[in-house]
């Protein structure tokens, strides 16, 4: 295992390389600089000539690479063009957020998916597995941005249950530890600053967990589908084994493989619903923050974003691989 | 004895053609196509896509008033949150320029149809050569072959673990901003997928015994690609290009969103008349409810037509 | 009900059920605002984009200069809801005839919020630091304000920066400062209102002089002092206890001892929300107590329920810009002018722009002296704008046409719409209209500022009441975004940069919108006041057309 380990770590090398020279490639394909992000209206051509000239922006292109790459192998992302501040402290500062939304979109999903995805395949055809399959088809086909408007728009403007925006209420002085806002409260015992983030954490995730919640819930139907037929429980049931050994040794046990491996794909994709759920409700993460970038071309945090989903995407695969050889033996890896 | 052997592998070879026949080949599409016709999943898919396909062609000839006219501009007040709802004369209503909503929505559909072909058939193209080439490479290719399929897949997954969002914004931020772009962008996103998909199917009929047997007769490598892999890698691609044409609008709804959308805003697109809508939904909510609307209905129909063709193509599904 | 005997089934109604607690405790969820004394003791305002830097000497954004304005001030300032120019930290200032020497009189009993004494030679201090700026501070990307007002430094690293106009600061006792110009300037006093140019203690002073903004990679890098509370320290109602970036706001307390009336709710937030609709729920909501740049289709909802949505007076210009290098055709005087004639200015105000807009008819609003009702004015008519297209040969000309998206500035809440209306009263005349949109920041500006843009539309809000400060900025000489070299416009407006006399500069500035509107090198849309709102509890303070507002005078009813 560790062998499997080191050699995933060391792919790792490569194709980051490789990343890195097609995103240099692609940061000289793009219009426009710094200098008029920065001034705005107050722009003038002398003005940003001069800007240019201070980054170094007007140098040949083997020498900016030359940088480039030199910044990228001292592990720096380089400064973001909206704030002027390094992209790596933005990254840390904001990733937290996004790491708490992630895993409570994801236990949403999880909790309410598999449970249903198992009741639907053993309640096939009836109501409960209409319905399931219903919502998780609308699930999918409901565009992220205006699920998040439409619950907003009831849920907090209308009924005034839920915050619209933020992380924690303006006026809850909160102490910032770790950075996941439920967590800190829990570890500091200001409990009312955890509820706090905990209300506001809802309706994102809620929102966010929607596609995966889909997916989960029609994975484990069909897997569960799938697994019943098989010969062992059938045998299983007809030796008249007690249906909740049934179900955890020989339906779930099997039946779950293929959801691991979806979940894993799931958490990388979250990200891009992150981006629309986190701007739809100002979440301070890092997808309000990468859409931001997006709209005003802060090209350097695109680039060091895109560096870290490639490294965070190998180290997911790493750990599906590794959760595989635990649930089923019969995948050990040699 | 050569003649001799040579002989046995190719009666060897006729019986599993043979054998072939039965289980996959023209049999195997008529058995899905009939069990298509009694899906109900299939049948309401297939309604909605045909309704939607209809209003794409139909819509520009029997809109009632111009889509990009701001003819009632006049009676719309936007700085008074005046909207005007639905009348005798504009059936939807009018939007916030004071243009005829319901020609805008009826032409919207072609705008929208053509977004999700377009961008389905760029990804399912370059994804099926990159994903044939790959799979090709890697059951007939050797040891240098598997080499070439690692590092292609290195990088489809790269595309992959991307946000399909970020990808196709970093695509727009260097072409500009165009309707070219959006589909390109939307296309991209869908690349790595077929790319796996088609290199996977080929991987698992590679592997099959009439792979193996031509591949011991000596028939040449594209041959066997062409006439035997190929076909039989098919029914998996159907499925996901109908699936994927229901991603390519939602996804091209989100691009919208993002202001990474059509650049003219006056040609309506269902993605780009939401996203305006949006701003309004306080004081006109209808605006946004009906291109929300038929984008929900479209991408469920190619949805559920997908899934319908995934159930009836795959056996272990079927109950 | 034979599904529920499962375990699945129990622990599906589990999760239903605890999302109901959840629901049910969030119903009543403590809003917890309540201050010790029963009334609300934070107020929460909402702006469109975080601020760059809290050091308002770095900054040179409306977003910045709302929070650094909370806890600076400068030696002088505007009357509050109007555009004069009162005293600030200084009572009382004067000028010599020649507009070269400026002798303020300062306020007395005035604090620092480190404790330090406010005095003339801590306003020395803070001139000659800016004066004294070298490497990356010398860029406009930091330093936009004082290049403006002051052209250069006591030592220009960049050999295309003009020399300073600054000369020196002397204190002359502790209440009087003395600061000397070169040449007399249209950028003075206006200048020294500019929140830009507001006093720092000299203690901080010091500290920061120990940081350096550092150019690397591909921008530019704040001093860590601007990014934080701590160092920082002005002398304005409120100073600043954190900037929590995760949660994009800055949080503010009062200061005590303030030397004006005090701050009257205890804290302030400034946090931004990036959307209009965004900002509109989570006033609805509760969430904030107000919020600028409101959508202007939503003025009438927040009015009508019961919201409060003072009308600011205008203090900007949007207009079409044409590019006459870009489009050989819009050197033709009746191509101009039949886009001017062209255009239903009208409708755009009366239907799209928040009330009390108005058509405009000069490169300056009617707020700012040197405004003159004189000039030519090229009122809507597309008979017109046909026949003068068709006399110049031009009958199917074809135009560029660029716009921004995804942006609202305070001139211009929805660009996109005033495109679409523009584009489709230009079609009328026959023009055909290829749009180009871009996103605002970089690929907009650029394009605009590189001339790349035949038609494209952009705006100006003043700074302070000096028509300069709007013509100068386009008219000045030739300039990319124009494409034009007019001797007749460039000599007309820059009779007044110069000129000491206020009087006499504001009849410049008359003459000068008159050749411009002659020679219109553009067509001048409208003059819009931004939205702003606040929650149905709040005594707003005085809206400032200039957008200053001072949330001291905030409290809550």
């Amino acid at each position: 295992m560790l062998r499997l380990v080191i050699r995933r770590l060391l792919q790792l090398i490569p194709t980051l390389l490789g990343l890195s020279v097609l995103l240099f490639v692609w940061l000289n394909r793009l219009p426009g600089g710094p200098a008029s992000a920065i001034l705005g209206e107050r722009a003038t051509e002398a003005e940003v000539a001069r800007i240019n000239k201070l980054l170094g922006l007007d140098q040949p292109l083997y020498i900016q690479y030359g940088r480039f790459l030199k910044r990228i192998a001292e592990l720096d992302l380089g400064t973001s063009t909206q704030t002027g501040q390094p992209v790596w402290d933005e990254f840390t500062l904001r990733f937290p957020a996004t790491v708490e939304l992630s895993i409570a979109a994801m236990i949403i999903a999880i909790a309410v998916g598999i449970p249903l995805g198992y009741l639907a395949a053993r309640h096939r055809g009836g109501w409960l597995d209409l319905g399931s399959v219903t919502g998780s088809l609308i699930g999918i086909c409901i565009p992220v941005f205006f699920l998040a408007l439409i619950l907003k728009g009831i849920f907090a403007v209308e009924m005034g249950i839920f915050p619209t925006t933020g992380r924690q209420s303006t006026d809850i002085n909160a102490t910032d530890i770790t950075g996941f806002a439920v967590l800190d409260g829990l570890i500091t015992g200001e409990f009312d600053a955890s509820w706090d983030a905990l209300v506001h954490l809802v309706l994102p995730a809620v929102t966010l967990a929607s596609i995966p919640l889909a997916v989960i819930v029609r994975m484990t139907r069909a897997s569960v589908l799938e697994v019943v037929g098989e010969d062992y429980v059938r045998t299983a049931e007809s030796k008249g084994l007690e249906r909740k050994v049934v179900r955890g040794r020989h339906i779930m046990r099997n039946a779950l493989l293929p959801v691991v491996t979806a979940v894993g794909l799931l958490t990388g994709s979250l990200l891009s619903g992150a981006v629309l759920t986190e701007s739809v409700f100002t979440f301070g993460g890092i997808g309000s923050f990468i859409r931001t970038a997006i709209s005003e071309r802060d090209y350097p945090v695109l680039v060091g974003f895109i560096m870290f989903i490639a490294l965070i995407y190998v180290l997911i695969n790493l750990l599906v691989d590794l959760a595989y050889s635990l649930i089923d033996p019969r995948v050990r890896v040699h | 004895m050569t003649t001799s052997t040579k002989a046995a592998k190719i009666e060897r070879l006729a019986e599993l053609t043979a054998q072939n026949e039965t289980s996959s080949g023209a049999s195997l599409w008529r058995e899905a196509f009939r069990r298509l016709k009694t899906s109900k999943m299939a049948i309401i898919g297939g309604v909605v896509i045909a309704a939607f396909i209809v209003m794409a062609v139909v819509g520009p000839w029997v809109a009632p008033h111009s889509p990009k006219a701001l003819t009632w501009k006049d009676e719309v007040f936007l700085n008074r949150g005046e909207f005007v709802g639905p009348r005798g004369e504009n059936w939807f209503g009018l939007d916030h320029l004071g243009r005829d909503m319901f020609s805008r929505f009826l032409v919207g559909a072609r705008q929208t149809l053509l977004v999700g072909v377009v961008s389905m058939l760029i990804g399912l193209i370059i994804g099926a050569v990159i994903g044939v080439v790959s799979g090709a490479a890697a059951t007939l290719g050797g040891a240098a072959g598997r080499r070439v399929d690692t590092v292609v897949m290195r990088i489809t997954d790269i595309m992959l673990a991307l946000p399909s969002l970020l990808l196709a914004a970093s695509i727009a931020a260097v072409m500009g901003q165009s309707l070219t772009t959006v589909m390109i962008a939307v296309g991209v996103v869908q690349i790595p997928i077929f790319a796996r998909l088609l290199r996977g199917s080929m991987l698992a009929q590679g592997s099959k015994d009439y792979v193996l047997a031509a591949k011991s007769l000596g028939i040449r490598k594209r041959r066997i690609v062409v006439t035997q892999i190929l076909p039989n890698s098919l029914s998996p691609v159907i499925v996901q290009a109908t699936l994927s044409l229901a991603t390519a609008i939602i996804e091209a709804a989100a691009l919208s969103y993002l202001g990474l959308g059509n650049p003219d805003p006056s040609v309506p697109e269902w993605g780009v008349m939401l996203s305006q809508a949006q701003r309004f939904f306080d004081n006109a909510p209808m605006m946004a409810v009906y291109p929300a609307v038929g984008i929900i209905i479209t991408a469920l129909g190619f949805t559920l037509l997908g899934e319908a063709m995934r159930e009836a193509l795959d056996p272990k599904l079927r109950g | 009900m034979r599904i529920l005997k499962s375990r699945g089934a129990r622990m599906a109604t589990a999760a239903v059920a605890a999302t109901l607690v959840v629901t049910a405790c969030g119903s009543d969820r403590d809003k917890g605002d309540e201050g010790k004394d029963g009334g609300k003791d934070t107020f929460v305002f909402a702006g469109a984009g975080d601020p760059a830097s809290l050091d308002p000497a770095l900054a040179s954004d409306g977003e910045s200069f709302r929070v650094t304005r909370q806890a600076f001030e400068a030696l002088l300032e505007h009357e509050p809801g109007g555009s004069k120019l009162v005293g600030g930290l200084a009572e009382k200032w004067s000028s010599n005839p020649e507009g070269t020497v400026w002798t303020f009189n300062l306020r007395q009993g005035v604090k620092f919020h480190d404790g330090e004494a406010f005095n003339a030679a801590a306003v020395c201090a803070n001139y000659d630091h800016w004066f004294n700026w070298t490497g990356t501070y010398q860029s406009s990307a930091v330093s936009y304000y004082w290049q403006a007002i002051m052209d250069g430094y006591a030592k220009n690293e960049d050999k295309e920066l003009k020399p300073s106009n600054y000369k020196s600061c002397t204190a002359k006792d502790d209440n009087t400062a003395v600061i000397e110009v070169n040449k007399a300037s249209a950028q003075l006093p206006g200048g020294f209102s500019l929140n830009a140019l507001a006093i720092h203690s000299p203690k901080s002073i010091k500290e920061m002089e120990k940081q350096e903004a550092t150019a690397k990679g591909d921008a530019i890098t704040y001093p860590k002092y601007s990014q934080e509370a701590g160092i920082l320290a002005g002398t304005g109602p409120y100073k600043y206890v954190k900037w929590n970036k995760g949660d994009k706001q800055v949080e503010m307390t009062r200061f005590d001892d303030y030397w004006g009336e005090k701050a009257k709710v205890k804290n302030l937030v400034i946090k931004t929300i990036d959307t209009e609709d965004g900002r509109r729920q989570a006033l609805q909501a509760g969430d904030i107590d107000g919020y600028d740049l409101v959508a202007p289709a939503d003025v009438k909802t927040l009015e009508d329920a019961g919201y409060e949505v003072p009308t600011r007076d205008v203090f900007n210009l949007l207009y079409l810009g044409m590019t006459q290098s870009k489009n050989k055709a819009l050197q033709k005087p009746e191509v101009r002018q039949a886009i001017a004639h062209a255009v239903d200015r009208e409708n755009l105000v009366k239907t799209q722009l928040p009330e009390g807009g108005k058509v405009a008819t000069q490169f300056m609003p009617d707020t700012v002296a040197g405004y003159t009702d004189k000039v030519k004015k090229y009122e809507f008519d597309t008979a017109k704008a046909k026949s003068l297209l068709k006399g110049a040969g031009e009958s199917k000309l074809k135009v560029d046409f660029c716009y921004p998206t995804e942006v609202s500035r305070p001139y211009m809440p929805n660009p996109q719409d005033i495109f679409e209306l523009v584009k489709n009263d230009l079609e009328k005349a026959g023009i055909t209209v290829t749009p180009k949109p871009m996103t605002w920041a970089p690929d907009y500006l650029d394009a605009t500022e590189a001339g790349s843009c035949a038609l494209h539309l952009l705006g100006w809000t003043g700074d302070f009441n000096d028509g300069y400060n709007f013509i100068g900025t386009w008219f000045a000489g030739k300039d990319k975004q124009w494409g034009f070299d007019d001797k007749k416009v460039f000599d007309a407006v820059n009779a007044g940069a110069e000129e000491p006399d206020a009087t006499k500069r504001v009849a410049d500035y008359e003459a000068a919108n008159v050749a411009i509107m002659d020679f219109l090198p553009g067509l001048p849309l409208s003059s819009s006041p931004p939205g702003i709102a606040f929650g149905k509890n709040v005594n707003p303070p005085k809206v400032s057309p200039l957008t200053q507002e001072n949330f001291a005078e905030v409290s809550f009813k």
